[in-house]
């Protein structure tokens, strides 16, 4: 190996820099989510649970208990698609903050954060990775669900609509479990809770069967359910039905975790130095 | 308006009950090169990190390269390069892609992030690596990567937090003279280091902490005076000539010979022309030997010279969970 010779400290020009016409928070976010990207693509087996699992499940509620539950699997997979989508996304968000812990004891952390980049670029640009982790867990859904015979009765523009809707409420989501990984020490046991907490708020919505079907204290703990509600508008722009109202509900819950939780994890990660 | 690039008064840093930094005074000059001198768990780590806003000191204050530590930090980071003692690189990804991503958050354009990238694998001798994982390099390749990386946005300050240790002698002299090749440029350099002799060599001036304290400083002469002068190391082939050997050091020195170790004979000397004369001596008897050397003392005689009591042998308060 030839002798290492520091690098002449030469004076750049201007022009060899970014001119700051855009945002430059968002672009060096931009910038580590090509990181993040980069890595997810050198391991395709992150991509097995977002790919396998919308399809498992599909085959599992419409064959299995949809004739059972709504009389023929065709019309139980024109109600439950939606659901099942929503809950595979929801599902996958908590994996991010098992991901950045272990991702911010390698060293490169501290070179970021030595950077003059804001602290919360690392953040932000790896949960824009994860949005293309959501983005193929809702197009193998509807792909997926297409193929074994589910129809969109609207129109692209609604389906294109519906998919960002949930895109929107995953990303929100994903900030509880990066704050969860960055105040545990153990961020695998916090996942787990953290799953656990999922399972009511999945399984108690109308993903799976209307809400006036249930016993009345369900059917109340639904109807305020905000998965309830994004499920209801994204069935209503995949198949019609009423869209604003509930759209309305699920982006205003998504807000409101989002202003809560993504200030909460970049004060621990801050903190996490 | 003062020349030091680092000028630091009365640092201080707790975590938990454990006092990392005690009030710690630093101040480089332009283009010069400190060596941060102590056992682990001083408390250099520490100084390093909260010099390059990684942490932030319960009290004290700082200036790097003109921008303060509390107010400028964007201003610091922008000045500065940081290259720690565990390569910050991510593994992941290849060589290029890590300097080409620093380089991209530095806000170089593409094309520039990619030459400066070119440049600098070139320099450091990772061209044929550039495109491996760095998960797949080798210690010194990882070191020498990670500098670099430290390189990429030209910095006026560069802090190396013992950037050799764990790296081989080969690969030692290869960090060497990467260090000097920074210093003939102008940059200022902040070096911790556990290894007396390696602050001799690079080093302009030394500050030895201990217990979060600088316990003393000033040029590597000065203190050489204070803890002693170098050791003349013989270890002769045969032990025949055990006896010959000690009767030559004692004559040339007038000092009386030591066993520091098993087959090893060492004896004080206050300068280099003793060397001469042992060479000469052991060639007009025909004694082989396989080591003869000039040593310095090592940090545990300095500590031990400084403070009265051997180095701490804990390596942990530098590793401490660094959390709240």
């Amino acid at each position: 190996m030839s002798t290492a010779t520091a690098a002449p400290q030469l004076t750049p020009s201007a022009s060899d820099y970014e001119t700051a016409s855009w945002f430059p928070w968002l672009r060096h976010a931009l910038v580590l989510a090509g990181r993040s990207i980069k890595k997810m693509m050198r391991h395709p087996e992150q991509f097995f649970d977002v790919t396998l699992q919308p399809a498992l499940f599909l085959l599992i509620f419409v064959y299995v208990l949809g004739g059972a539950i709504a009389g023929n699997t065709h019309d139980y997979l024109q109600f439950v698609l939606p659901g099942i989508m929503i809950q595979t996304v929801l599902f996958s968000t908590m994996s991010i903050g098992v991901n950045l812990n272990t991702d911010i004891k390698e060293g490169v952390f501290d070179r970021f954060r030595a950077l003059p980049i804001p602290r919360s670029a690392p953040l932000v640009g790896a949960t824009i990775a994860e949005c293309l982790r959501y983005a193929i867990t809702i197009t193998v859904s509807l792909v997926f669900g297409f193929i074994i015979g589910y129809r969109p009765t609207t129109s692209v523009l609604s389906v294109l609509t519906a998919a960002l809707l949930v895109l929107v409420f995953a990303w929100c989501l994903c900030w509880i479990a990066i704050w969860l990984g960055m105040i545990a020490r153990e961020a695998g046991s916090v996942q787990g809770f953290a799953f656990l907490a999922l399972f009511p708020l999945t399984f108690g919505s109308s993903m799976f069967a209307s809400a006036d079907t249930m016993p009345g204290w369900l059917e109340a703990f639904v109807k305020v359910n905000p998965v309830t509600h994004l499920t209801d508008a994204v069935r209503g722009l995949l198949t019609g039905g009423p869209v604003a109202h509930d759209a309305f509900i699920a982006l205003g819950t998504a807000g409101i975790i989002l202003a809560i939780f993504a200030p909460l994890a970049v004060r621990a990660y801050r903190r996490k130095a | 308006m003062n020349n030091y690039a680092i000028h630091a008064e009365g640092l201080v840093k707790h975590f938990g009950d454990t006092k990392a930094l005690d009030g710690i005074d630093i101040a480089v000059p332009e283009g010069s090169v400190l060596g941060v001198l102590g056992p682990n768990g001083a408390g250099k780590t520490t100084a390093v990190r909260i010099l390059a806003t990684l942490l932030q000191p319960d009290a004290g204050h700082a200036t790097i390269a003109g921008h303060d530590l509390a107010t400028d930090p964007d201003g610091v980071r922008r000045s500065i390069g940081l290259t720690g003692q565990y390569a910050s690189v991510d593994e992941q990804l290849t060589g290029r892609e890590n300097l080409v991503l620093v380089a991209r958050l530095l806000d170089l354009t593409r094309a520039s992030a990619a030459q400066r990238a070119e440049e600098l694998l070139e320099q450091f001798g990772l061209t044929e690596a550039a495109d491996r994982r760095t998960r797949t390099y080798s210690g010194g390749m990882r070191r020498r990567l990670d500098l670099a990386a430290s390189l990429v946005g030209r910095p006026q300050v560069i802090y190396l937090d013992e950037p050799t240790t764990g790296l081989d002698p080969s690969k030692r002299d290869d960090m060497w003279n990467v260090v000097r090749s920074l210093t003939d440029q102008g940059t200022t350099v902040l070096m911790t280091t556990q290894y007396l002799d390696e602050a001799d060599a690079l080093a302009d001036s030394i500050a030895v902490i201990d217990n979060g304290l600088v316990i003393a400083e000033g040029t590597p002469e000065e203190l050489k005076r204070i803890v002693g002068g170098r050791s003349l190391q013989v270890r002769p082939t045969h032990e025949r000539d055990f006896a010959d050997v000690t009767a030559l050091l004692t004559n040339i020195t007038g000092r009386p010979v030591e066993q520091p170790a098993k087959g090893l004979l060492a004896v004080p000397v206050t300068d280099g022309s003793a060397l001469t004369e042992v060479v000469a001596g052991l060639g007009q008897r025909g004694i082989a030997v396989t080591e003869l050397a000039l040593k310095l003392p090592d940090l545990d005689e300095v500590f031990f010279t400084l403070t009265g009591k051997p180095a701490p042998a804990d390596d942990a308060t530098d590793e401490l969970e660094l959390v709240p």
